[in-house]
């Protein structure tokens, strides 16, 4: 690992303990994210994967009613049948803010004519298997929005959860150990520094003392 | 206010018209890489419906969206059955964020 050279001087040391006060206490507060984040994602993957085995079957049973009325009816009937829809559908997506990642919230509003009254056709030329194919689809049709809502939202935290864990693990890993290297390098500097300078100053004194011991003796004799 | 768009091969996506989602149909990669260009660019639509086989061809772009609040792609199985496509999605994301597959194990 690159080691960064700082200056062994006290304004550094200051500098670099409060950096290190700013990592731990941010490290603290990404791993709550972390967690929190697993938890809630945890909990919508399961709802995601249970509404997505319940879609998949639903569209399954509807796709072999369909096929049956495909098979039944010809094409250009079956094609103009589904033509003109009779319902339009609209959503309004709103963000949810969960934990600094936004999820969407999807409302959906159907403009049809009548409660249940789906069919775009008249009952005459369509094979009834085409009613049951177009019923089973709309009975399935809020949990496929479910779906879409909840799958997007895993999606997106799972993205989080991962960029948060790297935040976390490059604080613990790289920058918090490199800070309290850098803060043990400059003590240890400093104190050496103090030891030389200590060192200096009592032989300075000793030499002085010897001196003044040597002119007195001379003055003696 | 948003749309919905379902896209794939005539047979799989015609059904969901009549419920009043917007339909496109396409066969060949190109065009169902143009269409979901389209689809996906156009901001009109919350939701991207596509058959597991049409997504199959284009992988890459779907790709691009995942990171976007909008539009949600999600996968449905066609009429000629399911890939699993769309579960191992789901599988892809339980690796990502928590590291290994803990929920599809069973």
């Amino acid at each position: 690992m690159a080691m960064t050279q700082v200056n062994p001087t006290r304004m550094e040391l200051t500098r670099q303990k409060s950096k290190l006060v700013t990592a731990i206490r941010g490290h603290k507060l990404l791993k709550d994210k972390r967690d929190e984040l697993m938890r809630r994602f945890l909990d919508l993957v399961r709802l995601n994967k249970q509404l997505r085995e319940e879609v998949e079957e639903g569209i399954r049973a509807a796709n072999r009613r369909f096929v049956l009325a495909a098979a039944v009816m010809n094409d250009p009937a079956l094609k103009t049948a589904l033509l003109a829809p009779k319902q339009s559908v609209s959503v309004s997506v709103a963000a949810k803010n969960v934990m600094s990642v936004d999820i969407p919230v999807m409302d959906y509003k159907t403009g049809s004519p009548g409660e249940g009254d789906i069919f775009s056709y008249g009952f005459a030329f369509t094979s009834g298997d085409l009613d049951d194919a177009v019923r089973s689809l709309n009975d399935i049709f809020p949990k496929l929005l479910k779906l879409a809502e909840c799958e997007k939202s895993c999606r997106l935290m799972a993205d989080e959860i991962e960029k948060t864990r790297r935040r976390v693990n490059a604080l613990e890993h790289v920058m918090i150990p490199e800070y309290q290297r850098q803060i043990k390098y400059i003590t240890m500097k400093l104190d050496e520094n103090e030891r030389s300078t200590q060192i200096r100053l009592m032989k300075v004194k000793d030499m002085m003392i010897k001196e003044n011991i040597e002119q007195k003796r001379a003055k003696m004799a | 206010m948003y749309s919905i768009a379902v896209m794939g091969d005539r047979d799989s996506v015609a059904g969901f018209g009549a419920l009043g989602l917007e339909t496109r149909f396409t066969d060949e990669p190109r065009e169902t890489m143009k269409t979901f260009r389209q689809l996906a660019s156009s901001g009109r639509y919350a939701v991207i419906y596509i058959t597991e086989k049409a997504a199959a061809m284009i992988s890459d772009e779907i790709e691009k969206y995942n990171e976007a609040m909008l539009p949600a792609v999600i996968l449905i199985p066609g009429v000629s059955g399911n890939t699993g496509m769309g579960i191992a999605g789901v599988k892809k994301s339980v690796e990502k964020a928590v590291g290994s597959d803990i929920i599809f194990n069973d």
